[in-house]
C-alpha cells in the first residue's frame, strides 16, 4: 500500500499532545482561502512512501514519544487517501503508538471509518459558522463535516476541535460562540483550540505562482486569542 | 585521620584516603521535590550584582577588557588582595587586585602575551619582557621542535587550534579536597606519594614525576599563602557550608591564577558541598536565604573570572570564554539520584542573579533524573538559554559517578584523569588535499606528501576513498606529533601545579583530539557516492570546484545511506590515530567539537563537493548543515546521536535551536515536550546537547540593535556566550543556523 506524501516532520508539537511525528500528506479536496499548505493541494505531486518505509521512520523516533506522544497524519486531507493512511494507523497500532488524524472531516465516509478504528484521537475544524461561508471558502461541504464529527463521536474517539481565527473573515464574537456552541454539541469533545492565522505561508504561494486570497488580511495576534479564550470561558 | 571540623559526617573510606566520591556517597541527602524552596536574591546580592553589572558594562564599552596589569606575572601570590566589595562580600578573592583586572600569563608563549596587551592599547613591562628572555616558554619549547611539515600543516589550516602558544588547559582540579582535607593534609599526603616515587629506579619518567611532586607541593604551600593573604587559613578542612565555599574557591582561584588554560572547568562541586549546607542548615547555622546567598556570591565570583587573549584567539573561541564548567545532577552507580538541593541554587542564580553564560552550567541528564527536577531544567533552559545537556547514563558506564566535563563535553573522572588537549583536523580539508595529490587548494602549496592528484572528470566514491587513506595516514601521524610535542614542552615549561597537585599523583591521562566538519565531509562522500559530482580545475590544474548534479541524501535526516558514511568516517580517523604512539602513553581520545572555530575553519577551506562554497562557515561541533534537514527537529537529532561514543568519547557536541512556538502553546507543554526531546535523544545515545529556544527575530533585532537585548545569552557549541561578544561574521553564522519552526 503506497501513499503519496508531501513531507514528514519529524518534530511537531503543536499537532497533538506531546511530541509528534507528522507526517503531511499531499493532496486536498477543500480550498480553504486561507490556507497554509496550498504546496499539498495537488495530488499529483508529492512522493510515493509505502506504509512500511513510513511506519520505519517514525518508529526511529519513537523514544522521543513519551507518555503523551505518537504521530499525527496531516496534509493536505489525509482522509483522500484513507486506505493508506488506515494502513499505516493499522499498523502503528500493532506497535503500540498514538494516533491522531488531522482532517477537515470531509469526503468518503465509509473510508473515515476505516481509518477511525485505528484512531486514538481526532483533530478537526468547523472552520466557519454557516454553511454557506463554508461553501464559499472552502469550496466543500459542511455536512460532510457534521457527519464525520457524529461519527466520531458514535465511535467513541476524542476530539479536538480547533479553529483558525482570521481577523476580518471569521473572528466575529458570534461566529466564535456559534462555533464553540456546534462543538460543544458532540460529547467526545475533548478540547476547543483557538489557533492565530499567519501568514508565513505568503511565500509558498509565491512560489507555486498562485494569488493568496487572504493576503489583505492581518495576522491574528496572541492577545486576540486570549480575548476570545476568555470570552468563551465566562459562557 | 580525624579533624573536629568533620563533626556529623558520616564515616567512610574518605577518612582514611583522599576519596573524595566516597565522602559524596556516604553523607549527601538526594533531593527529589521541586524548585519551591528556594530563595529569591537578598538585598546585599543585588546591591553587589549591580556593581559588577556596572563594570561588565565599562568592559564591553572599553573594547572587551577593562584593565590590564602589565607589571606583574600571574601568579598565586603576585597580587594584593583584591575585592569587589570588601566589606559585602561573602566570598572573597581575584585573580588580581581589582574586579576585572587582566593580569598577564606569558608562560604559555610571551609573543601571545604581548599581541594581547598590544590589541588593547597596553604594553607588556620592560621588566617581564627581560625576565622572559632568560626564559623558555611553553610556545619557545614547541617551536624549537617543530618540523617544517607540522608548520605547513598548522599554516594550511588542516590542524588548527593547537594549544602551541597559551595555556593548553582542559584540566580539572578537584577542587573539593581543599574544602574537605584542608591543605596540610594534601601537602602530606604528596609527601607520602614522593617518598615512594624516591624507593623506584631513576628513569626518565621517575624524575620527571618527583620533579612535578616537588612543584605540586611548593603550589600547596602557595595556595596556603595565597589564602593568608585574604586573611584566611586553609591549613585545616572547612568547617562551615560557607568555608567550604571559600576554600573550594581558593583551590579555583589559585589555578587559574597560576594557569590562563583555554578551558578551566569547575568540576562537580554543587551536590558536594550541598553536604556541608545540609548539615549548617541541621544545625541552624544558615537559613535557606543565607544558603543561597552563599551560592549567589560564588557564582558572582566565577562571572568576574577573566584571562587575556588575543584577537585571533577570540576568532576561533568567541566571547572571552573561561569555560567555568559545572556539572550539575546526575545519578549515583547506586541508582540513587545525586541531584540534590544545591543542584537547584545554582541552576537557580540564572535567576537572582540574572542570565549568563558563565559559569558553564551543565546538567547531566539521566533517566532517573527526579521528574520535578526534569521539569524545572526545561524551565530554566526556556527562560535562559544557558545551560546544556550531557547524557550521564551514557558517560557513567565509562566513568562512574564522580566525573565532571572538561570545556564543553569531555568527561573527566574528578582528580583521577587529566587530558592532553589538542585542537581539531579539517576533515574536509582532508578529502580536497586528497583530490589534489597533497596541495592544498587555497594556496596550491604542497602540504602534504606529494602523490598522483585525482584524476579524470568525475568523482568515484571507491577511488575517492583510496586516495583519502592515505593521506589519512599522513594527518593522523603529523597531528600526533604536533601533540606529542606540544604536550611534552608544557608539562616542562608550563606544567599546572595548582591543578595537578589536586589530582591523585597516580593519574590517568587521554589525549584528546578533534574532527571539524564533519557534516561537510559526510555530505561530500554522498554527494560523491549519490549524486553525480564533477571536478573543476584552475590554470595550474588544482581542483578549485566542483559541479553537483542529482540529489544527494544530507546527513541530518535520519538517513542511513549518509549517516552510514560519517560514522564510518569517525571510526576511520580514530583508529588512524590510535596507530600513532602518544607522549606519556595517554590514551587517545575524539571529539567533534568546534567551538566557534567552524566559522574560521570554513574560511579557510575550499569548495567543498556538497556545494559548500569556498569560505563558507562548517555547521558547529556534530550538527547537520544548516538547511539541509528537511525532516525537523528529531531526524537531525537521530543523525547525530547515530556517532558512536565509542569512537568518541571526548563528546559529540549538538547546539539545537527551536523557536519557542515550535515547542508548545503553552508553557507547561513546552517544558514537557523539551523533556520528551532530551529522553529522547540520550535514550538514542546522544551525548551532549545545547539547547536554545528562542526566535530568529529576537537574534536579528539584538544584531541591529544590540541596545535592546544586552543580556542576551545563547548557546552555540558546549558553551554558552553573550550574544554582543560574538563578532558580527559570528552573529551571522549563529543566525543562519537551522532553527526548528512549526510547518
Amino acid at each position: 500500500m503506497n501513499g503519496r506524501i508531501h513531507s514528514f516532520q519529524s518534530m511537531g508539537a503543536v499537532d497533538g499532545p506531546g511530541l509528534r511525528y507528522v507526517v503531511f500528506m499531499q493532496g486536498c479536496n477543500l480550498r480553504c482561502v486561507y490556507c497554509h499548505n496550498p504546496d499539498t493541494w495537488n495530488l499529483l505531486r508529492g512522493k510515493e512512501y509505502s506504509a512500511d518505509e513510513v511506519v520505519k521512520k517514525i518508529l526511529n523516533c519513537r523514544s522521543y514519544f513519551g507518555k503523551e506522544g505518537g504521530v499525527t497524519v496531516s496534509g493536505g486531507e489525509p482522509l483522500l487517501q484513507w486506505e493508506f493512511t488506515a494502513s499505516l494507523f493499522e499498523r502503528l497500532k500493532q506497535e503500540g503508538i498514538h494516533t491522531a488524524l488531522d482532517t477537515s472531516g470531509t469526503g468518503n465516509l465509509q473510508g473515515a471509518k476505516e481509518v477511525l478504528r485505528f484512531t486514538d484521537l481526532v483533530l478537526c475544524d468547523l472552520k466557519f459558522s454557516t454553511k454557506e461561508e463554508y461553501c464559499r471558502y472552502c469550496k466543500a461541504d459542511m455536512i460532510e463535516v457534521l457527519n464525520f464529527m457524529k461519527l466520531t463521536e458514535q465511535m467513541d474517539i476524542p476530539l479536538w476541535v480547533r479553529h483558525v481565527i482570521v481577523p476580518g473573515l471569521n473572528n466575529s464574537t458570534e461566529a466564535i460562540k456559534s462555533i464553540a456552541a456546534t462543538a460543544g454539541l458532540f460529547t467526545n469533545l475533548k478540547r476547543l483550540e483557538l489557533l492565530p492565522f499567519k501568514k508565513l505561508c505568503v511565500s509558498k504561494y509565491e512560489a507555486l505562482g498562485i494569488p493568496f486570497p487572504c493576503s489583505d488580511y492581518d495576522e491574528c495576534s496572541s492577545s486576540e486569542i486570549d480575548d476570545f479564550l476568555s470570552v468563551l470561558g465566562s459562557d | 585521620m580525624n579533624y573536629s571540623e568533620w563533626n556529623g559526617f558520616n564515616e567512610g573510606n574518605w577518612k582514611n584516603e583522599i576519596d573524595v566520591r566516597n565522602f559524596i556517597q556516604t553523607n549527601y541527602t538526594p533531593y527529589e521535590g521541586n524548585e519551591a524552596f528556594l530563595a529569591g536574591p537578598t538585598e546585599r546580592t543585588k546591591k553587589l550584582m549591580k556593581k559588577l553589572n556596572h563594570l561588565f558594562l565599562l568592559e564591553q564599552e572599553f573594547g572587551g577588557v577593562l584593565d590590564i596589569d602589565t607589571q606583574t606575572v600571574s601568579s598565586l601570590t603576585n597580587y594584593q588582595p583584591g575585592y569587589l566589595d570588601k566589606e559585602q562580600e561573602i566570598i572573597v578573592g581575584l585573580q588580581t587586585d581589582r574586579p576585572l583586572k587582566r593580569g598577564v600569563n606569558p608562560f604559555g608563549g610571551l609573543n601571545m602575551t604581548k599581541n594581547a596587551c598590544e590589541a588593547y592599547g597596553y604594553k607588556i613591562s620592560n621588566k617581564i619582557e627581560t625576565e622572559f628572555q632568560y626564559r623558555t616558554t611553553h610556545n619557545d619549547g614547541v617551536f624549537r621542535v617543530y618540523t617544517d611539515e607540522i608548520k605547513a600543516a598548522r599554516k594550511s589550516g588542516i590542524i588548527t587550534g593547537l594549544p602551541d602558544a597559551y595555556g593548553r588547559g582542559r584540566i580539572i582540579g578537584d577542587y573539593r579536597r581543599v574544602a574537605l582535607y584542608g591543605i596540610d593534609l594534601l601537602i602530606n599526603e604528596k609527601k607520602k606519594d614522593k617518598q615512594e616515587l624516591g624507593r623506584r629506579d631513576m628513569d626518565v619518567d621517575n624524575i620527571r614525576r618527583l620533579e612535578e611532586l616537588y612543584q605540586q607541593i611548593n603550589f600547596l604551600n602557595k595556595l596556603k599563602e595565597m589564602a593568608n593573604m585574604y586573611g584566611i587559613d586553609i591549613s585545616n578542612p572547612a568547617a562551615t557550608a560557607k568555608e567550604a565555599v571559600q576554600w573550594l574557591y581558593f583551590g579555583y582561584l589559585g589555578s587559574i591564577k597560576e594557569q590562563n588554560g583555554a578551558a578551566m572547568s569547575l568540576g562537580r562541586v554543587s551536590t558536594f558541598l550541598d553536604i556541608y549546607f545540609e548539615r549548617d542548615l541541621k544545625d541552624n547555622i544558615i537559613t535557606e536565604e543565607q544558603a543561597q546567598e552563599i551560592v549567589d556570591d560564588f557564582v558572582m565570583k566565577l562571572r568576574m573570572a577573566r584571562h587575556l587573549r588575543t584577537p585571533a584567539y577570540n576568532e576561533l573561541f568567541a566571547g572571552d570564554p573561561m569555560w567555568i564548567t559545572e556539572a550539575v545532577g546526575g545519578t549515583g552507580e547506586d541508582g540513587r539520584t545525586l541531584v540534590t538541593k544545591n543542584s537547584y541554587r545554582i541552576l537557580h542564580t540564572l535567576y537572582n542573579l540574572g542570565p549568563s553564560a558563565e559559569p558553564n552550567l551543565t546538567v547531566l541528564w539521566s533517566d532517573k533524573l527526579p521528574q520535578s527536577f526534569m521539569r524545572y531544567i526545561a524551565k530554566v533552559s526556556c527562560d535562559t538559554d544557558a545551560i546544556q545537556y550531557e547524557n550521564d547514563d551514557l558517560m557513567r558506564s565509562s566513568f562512574g559517578d564522580d566525573y565532571a566535563i572538561a570545556c564543553c563535553v569531555s568527561a573527566m573522572r574528578v582528580g583521577k584523569d587529566m587530558q592532553f588537549f589538542g585542537a581539531r583536523s579539517n576533515l574536509p580539508k582532508l578529502l580536497l588535499m586528497s583530490l589534489n595529490g597533497g596541495r592544498d587548494e587555497m594556496s596550491g602549496d604542497q602540504t602534504a606528501p606529494e602523490q598522483r592528484p585525482y584524476e579524470g572528470e568525475y568523482l568515484e566514491y571507491e577511488k575517492v576513498l583510496e586516495g583519502m587513506a592515505f593521506y589519512r595516514e599522513w594527518l593522523a601521524r603529523t597531528y600526533v606529533n604536533a601533540m606529542n610535542i606540544i604536550h611534552y614542552m608544557h608539562d616542562k615549561y608550563a606544567y599546572e601545579k595548582t591543578q595537578m597537585a589536586l589530582h591523585d599523583t597516580d593519574v590517568h591521562r587521554f589525549m584528546a583530539f578533534g574532527i571539524a566538519g564533519l557534516s561537510v565531509l559526510a555530505d561530500s562522500l554522498s554527494a560523491i557516492k549519490y549524486g553525480k559530482v564533477k571536478v573543476i580545475r584552475n590554470n595550474t590544474g588544482l581542483i578549485t570546484g566542483f559541479e553537483i548534479t542529482g540529489e544527494y541524501p544530507a546527513y541530518g535526516n535520519d538517513d542511513d545511506r549518509v549517516d552510514s558514511i560519517a560514522q564510518e568516517q569517525v571510526q576511520l580517523f580514530f583508529e588512524a590515530l590510535k596507530r600513532n604512539k602518544t607522549y606519556r602513553d595517554a590514551e587517545h581520545t575524539l571529539s567533534i567539537l568546534t567551538i566557534t572555530s567552524n566559522v574560521v575553519y570554513g574560511k579557510k577551506t575550499g569548495a567543498t563537493p556538497d556545494g559548500r562554497g569556498a569560505g563558507v562557515p562548517f555547521a558547529p561541533g556534530a550538527n547537520p548543515m544548516h538547511g539541509r534537514e528537511k525532516n525537523g527537529a528529531l531526524a537531525s537529532l537521530n543523525s547525530v546521536s547515530k556517532i558512536s561514543y565509542d569512537y568518541c568519547k571526548d563528546g559529540v557536541s549538538n547546539t539545537f535551536s527551536i523557536v519557542p512556538q515550535a515547542l508548545g502553546n503553552r508553557e507547561e507543554e513546552r517544558y514537557a515536550n523539551l523533556v520528551s526531546i532530551l529522553r529522547g535523544y540520550f535514550a538514542m545515545k546522544g551525548q551532549h546537547l545545547n539547547v536554545n529556544v528562542l526566535n530568529r527575530a529576537t537574534l536579528m533585532e539584538a544584531y541591529e540593535h544590540p541596545e535592546k537585548h544586552p543580556n542576551l545569552t545563547i548557546r552555540v557549541s558546549g558553551y554558552a556566550v553573550n550574544f554582543h561578544k560574538l563578532s558580527k561574521l559570528q552573529q551571522r553564522e549563529v543566525m543562519a543556523r537551522t532553527f526548528h519552526e512549526v510547518m
